[in-house]
Formats: structure tokens, sequence, C-alpha cells
């Protein structure tokens, strides 16, 4: 396209909002850079779209404040502020062409009609839908429609793209080639991106930072990465991808290198186990002890290395789920009984060692830099 | 092979059954719509009797009467009195319909939008009479808050015509429009507002043309029986207010024309079926654009399950 658009830091500050008793927004505060690819993430009834809605002008917060670029938009309505969206169900509008569509914002300026042919055929190349410009939604399948929506809301120049779940009615392969073509999207506009999903691997792959949010709450904002290997509380751990969390106290902590070794007692697990962290917990504190399944090794025989530092349990599969690239074991734990999830990689075919059936005796172990204490538990 | 030939038959069975299923229902139109109307067309190109009735020889004399400038005048006077009370009903069954279908009491308000029609019209105009009348209920509360002293004349003049059969028709108006609305999608509206429409803007232009089709059957559904009525300006009309529904029920019954009655019959039915027909074809033509997005569509689909296909292998 050529020319980047402007973009804008989006700030919502202490953003209450209620319905009845329902509070779907409880001060909640974010602070989206300029050009930023953010996304809301969160289950159904989190508050993430009434977050959305009120950036955009829909709806209105019971208290706090929405700046763009630090100045305050509460006072404008939907049309007079400088964001745009694209609906969930893409909203396009059913009696109008592609063309039409894309022309509506244009045409209510009163642009010249040249002007307007310019920019409409440029925006339709855009997202590469040149040859269905004369064509009705109803012609449409479901990942061209999205497009239409896209493009109808970038031809203002918005320096906000608002995306409430854009991709959620499309089926899985078709979202992954979108969510790319988002992606490269933004990378060509430059404009803030404000993504709104309730689909944690959507989420993970496309966005600069994330806020996860639950009961109208934000829970933490940072990088996927940070989501997903630091999770801030139990229930951004358990909500971003898959893992083993049990409940644990800590028993001893000491320096080690420049990080901490602790030993937790882990009830479900029935004994103490090793994990490091980069900052000292007190001794006696109860916390959440997190690993992810990918990181916990499954074999047949006892684990050669017993190097200090490496959690080994012994249990027996129940329940073996081969996906393709990876197998997924349920590993009931002998005596406690606990299950734990475990993700083994296909890698290639000589490394994967003597195939692990139902009901196979295996040991299970994780390096205590694999796990993460988790510090807010729930309430 | 078989089992195909044996459904085959068993379906032309069971369309042949139809046929049966659908006869009382075509025998009673037969009798009762059918043959009045034939009779009407008939009775149409008659001359008239002495005393009523028809003599059995054709002419065309009827519609020769019907350009009588007395009946011109009513003519035109039924067309604009329908044209105005229809637009009324419109314009008021447009935000009705919409604030039905975005309450959340939909029952509750459907229900008191057709609790009217449990009662008979002839006693629901009478109401309006005592309402309207010189010494009615409106009058009264006037009077009792002084700010007039004498009876207003409410009743009995063009405007309480159109007043009442607004008040008659404004239902039929009311649920064609609540129905489309109720499925149109809001979403649209606050897509519109978004791209840079005011509220009225995006009314205007994205919900009015998507609910055509209620816009459409409520104008016809008020518009044709407004024009056909005569209860309505006898009850409450002037002596000038007469409308041709009058005009029909005086030639059967008073002047005892009846080729003129048919005739004039003839023309409300001429305008009912052109706005059927209207109506049909506007419904029609979306439909086959439906239908033909749907097979288009499928196609569509079927190239790119195709190209994804390809692409993997």
């Amino acid at each position: 396209m050529g020319k980047r658009l402007k973009g804008v830091e989006v700030t919502a500050g202490h953003v209450t909002r209620s319905y009845g008793d329902f509070k779907a927004l409880d001060d909640v505060s974010v602070r989206i850079e300029k050009g930023e690819f953010f996304s809301l993430l969160g289950p159904s009834g989190c508050g993430k779209t009434t977050l959305l809605r009120i950036i955009a002008g829909f709806d209105s917060p019971d208290s706090g404040t929405v700046l763009f670029d630090g100045k305050d938009v509460l006072p404008f309505p939907p049309e007079k502020r400088q964001s745009n969206t694209v609906f969930q169900t893409y909203a396009l509008f059913p009696h109008l062409t592609v063309y039409e569509n894309i022309a509506f914002p244009l045409r209510l300026k009163h642009v010249d009609k040249q002007e307007i042919d310019r920019k409409v055929r440029e925006y339709v190349h855009l997202v590469q839908l040149d040859e269905h410009i004369d064509k009705k939604p109803n012609m449409l399948s479901g990942g061209q429609k999205q497009r239409v929506a896209i493009a109808r809301a970038l031809i203002n120049e918005p320096s906000v793209l608002l995306l409430d779940e854009p991709l959620s009615a499309l089926d899985a392969k078709l979202r992954q080639n979108l969510l790319i073509e988002l992606d490269e999207l933004h990378d060509k506009v430059g404009i803030t991106f404000i993504y709104v999903t309730h689909d944690q691997s959507e989420a993970l792959s496309v966005s600069d930072r994330i806020a996860v949010m639950n009961h109208g709450k934000v829970l933490q904002i940072g990088t996927p990465y940070e989501i997903y290997e630091a999770p801030a509380t139990e229930f951004v751990a358990k909500f971003i991808g898959e893992t083993n969390l049990y409940p644990c106290t800590v028993t001893s902590c000491e320096r080690y290198n420049d990080e901490y070794m602790m030993t937790i007692d882990v009830p479900s697990l029935g004994r103490a186990i090793y994990v490091t962290d980069e900052e000292p917990m007190e001794i006696g504190r109860g916390l959440n002890f997190t690993v992810r399944p990918e990181k916990i090794t499954i074999t047949i025989e006892p684990p050669s290395k017993q190097k200090a530092g490496i959690n080994t349990f012994h249990g027996i599969v129940e329940e073996p789920v081969y996906s393709g690239f990876q197998s997924k074991f349920y590993v009931q734990l002998d005596d406690v009984g606990t299950v734990v999830k475990v993700f083994k990689q296909h890698t290639n075919f000589m490394d994967d060692g003597p195939e692990i059936e139902w009901k196979d005796l295996v040991y299970v172990s994780w390096s205590a830099d694999d796990g993460y204490l988790v510090k807010v538990i729930d309430e | 092979m078989s089992i195909k030939d044996g459904r085959r038959s068993s379906e032309r069975r069971e369309r042949r059954l139809g046929v049966s299923y659908a006869a009382p229902m075509g025998v009673w139109f037969t009798v009762f719509f059918i043959a009045p109307l034939v009779i009407i067309i008939l009775y149409s190109f008659l001359k008239r009797g002495l005393y009523g009735g028809v003599e059995w020889e054709f002419s065309l004399t009827a519609y020769g009467q019907m350009f009588n400038p007395n009946f011109g005048k009513v003519l035109l006077r039924t067309i604009w009195i329908s044209v105005v009370a229809t637009a009324f009903c419109i314009l008021l069954a447009i935000p009705t319909g919409y604030a039905m279908a975005r309450s959340k009491h939909q029952t509750l308000l459907l229900f008191l939008i057709i609790i009217p029609f449990w009662t008979n019209s002839l006693i629901r105009i009478y109401a309006w009479i005592s309402i309207l009348s010189t010494e009615g209920f409106f009058n009264e509360i006037l009077k009792s808050l002084g700010i007039i002293d004498e009876g207003l004349h409410l009743i009995y003049n063009h405007g309480s015509v159109i007043l009442v059969l607004i008040y008659m028709y404004l239902p039929f108006a009311i649920l064609p429009l609540f129905t489309t609305i109720d499925k149109f999608d809001f979403s649209l509206l606050d897509a519109a507002r978004d791209l840079g429409a005011t509220k009225f803007g995006a009314i205007r232009l994205v919900m009015l043309p998507n609910i055509r089709s209620g816009l459409l059957t409520a104008i016809v559904f008020t518009f044709i029986p407004i024009f056909g009525a005569y209860t309505v300006p006898l009850l409450v009309g002037g002596k000038d207010s007469t409308m041709i529904g009058n005009i029909i029920v005086d030639q059967v019954s008073k002047t005892r024309n009846w080729p003129l009655a048919s005739a004039f019959s003839m023309i409300l039915t001429l305008v009912s079926t052109v706005g059927v027909i209207w109506m049909m074809m506007s419904s029609r033509k979306e439909q086959a654009q439906k239908k033909n997005v749907t097979n288009q569509q499928k196609t569509e689909q079927n190239i790119l399950d195709h190209h994804t296909t390809g692409g993997e292998a």
C-alpha cells in the first residue's frame, strides 16, 4: 500500500462498567502502545468485548477514562472517533456490493467520486478481492466476507483497528491462514490493532502483547512468551495452553547461581520437589506449582542422569492420545493417584524410542528449571 | 437402483395424496372465493335490472357510468385518504416495530397489539365516536381543563376518517414490520455508525433497505383494506367523506345498480391484485437472488476445498 498510516496510543484508565448486578468491567486499566498488535484474551463473559465496545464508542463506562494519544474520547460518538471496528459477524451491509460496502464510509463523507473509486480499488486490492468487487456479501465465503469487513474498516484510515473475534466464525484451517494475513496487514498499515479473542493460540501467535482477562478484571499483561512461561495467576496458567497445576508450600529456599533453588511440598504429588525461580520465596508460603506437559519427559527406563534438580515420578499410562505431531499421555502416579499430563513430540522415527502404550509402567521427569511457581491463587 | 425407484414411487404416491389433502381447501376457495369473484366480473358486464339484479345482456354501461364526475371525485378522495392513512400507519409502525424488536418484552407487546382484535371493529369505531364527538371524552377533558368553552368539531370530517382508519389498520403495518425488523441484524447499525453514519443516517441507509420486504407487506396490508373501507367513513365521516366502499354499498342496497356496484368492486379487486403481485414479484426476486447465491456459494466452496486439498498434496 506504500504509505503507512499513523497509529495512536490507546489508554483505558480504571474503567468500570456494570449491567445491573453484573460487573462486566471492574477497574480495568491498560495502555496500548502506538502501532501495537494488542490482544484482549479471556473466556466469554470476561469483559473483553465490553472493553472493545467502550473504546469504539458503542458503550460508555460507568467510570474511568479512555484516551487516544492522551486525548479523552469518551464524549465522542463512534462516528467521531479515529477507530474502526471489524465485527464478529462481519456486519457487511447485505444490500450493497463489495464495492459499495467498502465505499460506504467515503460516500458518507462526500468524498469526490473519482477519489472514492481509486481508494476502493486500492483497498480491494490490498485484501485480494479484485475479482469479487461487484458481488453481494451473501455470495462470498466466510473468509472473503471477513476481508471485506477489514477493507471497509481500514478505508477511513483509522488510527486504531478494533477486531472483535473476527475469525471465530471460520473453520480452523482458514483461521490460521487469515491470522497470518492479518499479521502481515498489521505490519503493512502500521496502525494500532486491538484484537479480542477467546482463543489463546490465536492471541499467542500474532500479538505483541496480550491482556488476559477474567470476571471483568485484567489478570496479566505481557508478551505471549511471558504469559505462557510465567503466568501471573492460577487462571492464566490454566487458560493459556494446557498445564499441570498443584497447590504447594515452600519448604526450603537457597541461592543457586543467579536464581533460587527451592524445595516445595506438593501434596498431590506425595512429596517435595525441586523448582527454581528468579526471586526467593519465604518458607511456608502457599503457592501453586505448574509444569507444562511438553516439558515433562516420559520414559520406560528410569532417566539415566540422576543429577540434582530433576524430579522423577513413577506411574502407569492410563490414557495415551495420539494426535499426529505429538502424543498425549495421562499418567497416573503410584500411591497418590494424581494424573499428570505429558505431551511427547514426535521428532523423527529413530528418536522416538520404544513405543509407550496403554497400561505401560513409565517414569515421568522434569527439571527444576521447567517448573514454575504461580504467585497469585485465585479466590 | 431398486431402492431409489421404490423411494421415487412412494414420493409420487405422496404427491398424489397431497392433492387430496388440499382438496377441502380447494373446494372452499372455489365455492366461496372464486365463484363470487366470477359473478362480480360477470355482473359488471351486464345490464342493470329495474329493481336490482341484472338482465342477461352484455353491456359496458356500468363502466361508462363510472366516469361520472361525482364518482371521479369519490375515487380521487378514496385514493388520497388511503395514501395519507397508509403513510401515517407506516411512519408510526416503523419505530413501533423497531422498539418491539429491541425490547425484552416482545411477547407482552405483541399481545398488546393483538388485544384490540378481540373486540368487534364496529364497537371500536363507536368507541371512537364517543371519544371524538362534541360532547365526547376528549372535548370534555379540554373543557374541564378550561382550554375551550365549546366542544370542538373533531368528528364527521376527513380528519376523523383518517384518524380512525389509522387506528384500525395500524396493527397490520406493525406486525409485518416487527417480524422483519426482528430478523434484522442490529450490529449493522453499529457498523454504519462506526463507519461514520449518524444514528438517523444508519437507520435510513442500512436498516430501511434491509427491511424492504416487511415495508412492502405493511404497505399492501394496510393500503388494500383502507382502500376498500366503508364502515369507517360511514360512521365517523361527514357527508363529503364517502369512499368507494360506500358507493358500492349504496349501489347494491339503495340505487340497486348491481352492474355498477360490480364495476366498482372490480376496481378494488384490481388494486388489491396489483398490490399483491407487486409484493410477490419483489419477494420472488429476493428469493431468486438468495437461491442464486447459495448455488454460487456451493460451487465456490467446492473450488475452495479443491484448492486447499490440492495445496496439501
